[in-house]
């Protein structure tokens, strides 16, 4: 996918720009909030990813003019401003996503690609499926080659959240934030202990596993 | 200078209004007195000699000029106040006490005044009078009129003290106004001084407070809590910086070091992905040190305005419960979580989320497997009580507030994975939300206590506990 990168520390861009690039994107980078802008505006990009604190034009204004032009492009907040209203700030002025500096590459990556999933404006599913793997969204319930798998509701929407994102990976944080709806960082390893016992129900005794761990980044749901 | 700055203090000024509406209500109220007083006796003096001219004239059309002239020689000798001359044409006296028609006879409405001589104890003096003239025809000629020099001098009097009065009270005023404004001036001068010398750098200075409780006094105490909380943020702030220095530095170069050795001689390339790897993973743990510090920082300082919401307590303690569950399983411990729904509290979610999972973490560590976690929120009145006591090997009294300052680690934890900032981060999170922390024996292991003053009831919901 193309992705404008706007983003003041060349440094930073590079990096990110190369990054991106060996995961199979494009990437096109503006140094300030005014070329930014212009390029948001003309450009065709699946993703911008820009930076809070801009030369010229800051991050919030300029997606605010982008959204006030009718630019429905995804955007990801890069911020070294990591209060929890600075979060809301980049939300409510037309953000999708926000990221805290300085963040791991496997975080960006997930969550630019997440982004784009989300776009999809698509039908209403009732139904996901990953291989053999099925849910069904009204009765929520859980089928595995057939036979029906209990879950427990948080365990519902943490397949639902996986399952949506099936092929990606997803990290931590996206888990905590989407299926708890917390933004904090526990210390310990309580999400993947949730990823334990959810393999445990859908892959134990299958020969071909679905939940995957991506090291160093995060889960990958995949058949 | 001190005598110029007096004037220039509100105190004065307000003393100088006060004043000048004082003395010039006193003013007008004397000024009444005095303006009513003199115009009623004037009113009277002319009343007597109208109803005096009225009764004389009557006289003259009954008895004739004779009569009159008798009548007016019979008043003459007996009055002293009132004043006659009754003329014949071309000038002549006919009767009366005055000595001749008085030639300055000015005056309105048919009275005139006029000024004439009478012994007054042998000396002859100027008296002021009032009279009015009457034709009586043929050329004969009646004044009648009254002396009005007491009433001039009463006059004068009241003129006079009406004066001082205005004086008196501009003086006293004044003087009144200086005194208190010098007294005010040299208390306002003090927390002047004092402000200086904190601006300066003294920042434990103090103002003095006296017992009065009076409004400089509350100020002074306002402006010392005010200097406490400063205080306080500054020193945090310091312990901030010294801690980022101080901590962050040593894992710096801890990373630095691995770096360049992995780069001396060669290597192979799974040597290098191993040595890159750890880096990470070290780059890792400090960027969560790092958010920990600025998390107590944020907690410290107090949220924006905006940023306070009130939120589901008790939704927060059962997702904590749920989220834990599983991880305590692990250990082979039992987590039980008993949590009344609906209590509300003002605050932040996502750091109370953050405060109550360190507690839950450490709880979790610390507790040997197959031992037991209980996780308690319950109402006590007006308050809501949160309760995480585990069977861990607890902290030892003397440990106690220790561990709550940052980086403060027991000997026993040092090789167990974390900041060190857990617990700083809970006592921040805590101050922000108004909660009481206590760390208390479990027999065995650790009970924290956090007592939320104000908690509200959540507006029914329901409870989803995982």
């Amino acid at each position: 996918m193309r992705i404008l990168i706007i983003e003041d520390d060349a440094a930073a861009a590079g990096f990110m720009a190369k990054g991106l690039g060996e995961s199979g994107h494009l990437t096109d980078h503006a140094a300030d909030g005014e070329d930014g802008f212009e390029m948001a505006r003309h450009g065709d990009y699946d993703v911008c990813v820009v930076d809070r604190m801009l030369p010229k034009l800051d991050g919030l204004t300029l997606v605010q003019r982008l959204r006030g032009e009718g630019i429905e492009t995804p955007i990801l907040f890069l911020s070294a401003l990591g209060e929890v209203d600075d979060r809301i700030n980049g939300l409510n002025a037309g953000g999708d996503d926000y990221l805290v500096k300085p963040y791991a590459f496997a975080e960006l990556l997930a969550r630019i690609e997440a982004l784009v999933r989300r776009r999809d404006p698509g039908i209403v599913e009732t139904h996901l499926k990953v291989g053999d793997l099925e849910m069904d969204l009204l009765a929520r319930t859980v089928h595995r080659d057939g036979a029906e798998v209990a879950m427990q509701p948080r365990e519902f929407r943490l397949l639902e959240y996986l399952m949506r994102n099936q092929g990606h990976t997803v990290t931590r944080t996206m888990l905590l934030e989407q299926v708890w709806d917390y933004h904090f960082d526990p210390q310990t390893n309580v999400i993947d202990v949730h990823i334990s016992r959810l393999r445990g129900k859908i892959d134990k005794g299958f020969a071909v596993p679905l939940l995957h761990t991506v090291r160093g980044a995060g889960y990958c749901l995949r058949a | 200078m001190p005598n110029l700055s007096i004037i220039r203090t509100t105190t004065f000024r307000l003393v100088l209004i006060y004043l000048a509406l004082f003395a010039l209500s006193a003013f007008l109220l004397l000024g009444f007195l005095y303006w009513s007083t003199a115009g009623i006796s004037t009113g009277q003096t002319d009343d007597t000699i109208n109803a005096e001219i009225t009764g004389l004239a009557e006289q003259y059309r009954a008895n004739g000029l004779g009569g009159l002239v008798q009548i007016v020689a019979e008043r003459s000798r007996n009055q002293r106040q009132s004043l006659y001359l009754l003329t014949r044409p071309g000038g002549g006296n006919v009767a009366g006490n005055l000595t001749r028609w008085p030639k300055a006879a000015t005056g309105t409405g048919g009275l005139l005044e006029f000024t004439y001589q009478r012994p007054v104890g042998g000396v002859m003096t100027s008296r002021r009078a009032r009279a009015r003239h009457l034709p009586l025809g043929r050329g004969f000629q009646l004044l009648v009129g009254r002396d009005i020099q007491e009433r001039l001098k009463l006059e004068k009097v009241m003129r006079t003290s009406l004066a001082w009065a205005v004086a008196l009270t501009l003086g006293l005023g004044l003087l009144g106004g200086v005194l208190l404004s010098r007294n005010l001036l040299r208390r306002v001068e003090v927390i002047n001084r004092t402000s200086r010398e904190i601006m300066d750098g003294a920042l434990d200075a103090r103002l003095p407070v006296s017992d009065s409780g009076d409004e400089l006094d509350r100020l002074a105490k306002n402006l010392n809590e005010m200097l406490d909380q400063i205080e306080r943020l500054v020193t945090s702030m310091r312990q901030v910086t010294d801690n980022i220095a101080h901590d962050l530095r040593s894992p710096l170069n801890r990373l630095r070091a691995r770096l360049e050795v992995t780069l001396m001689g060669n290597r192979s390339q799974a040597e290098y992905r191993a040595a890159m790897e750890e880096t990470i993973t070290e780059s890792e743990n400090l960027l969560a040190t790092f958010n920990a510090l600025l998390n107590i920082a944020q907690a410290e300082a107090g949220l924006a305005e905006g940023s306070l919401a009130d939120f589901d307590l008790s939704a927060l303690v059962a997702d904590m419960a749920e989220l834990y569950g599983p991880a305590a399983e692990d250990k082979s411990q039992t987590l039980t979580g008993d949590v009344e729904a609906g209590i509300q509290i003002c605050g932040d979610r996502h750091l109370a989320g953050q405060a109550l999972a360190n507690l839950m973490d450490n709880a979790v560590k610390y507790t040997p497997d197959g031992g037991s976690i209980a996780l308690v929120l319950r109402r006590a009145g007006a308050q809501a009580e949160l309760i995480i006591a585990d069977s861990g090997p607890g902290i030892a009294e003397a440990d106690r507030e220790l561990v709550l300052d940052r980086f403060q680690r027991l000997e026993a934890s040092r090789n167990s994975p974390g900041t060190g900032l857990g617990l700083s981060l809970v006592r921040a999170v805590a101050k922000l939300h108004c909660a009481e922390l206590v760390l208390e024996d479990n027999l065995p292991g650790l009970r924290v206590l956090l007592r939320f003053a104000d908690a509200g009831l959540a507006p029914t919901k329901e409870q989803t506990v995982g």
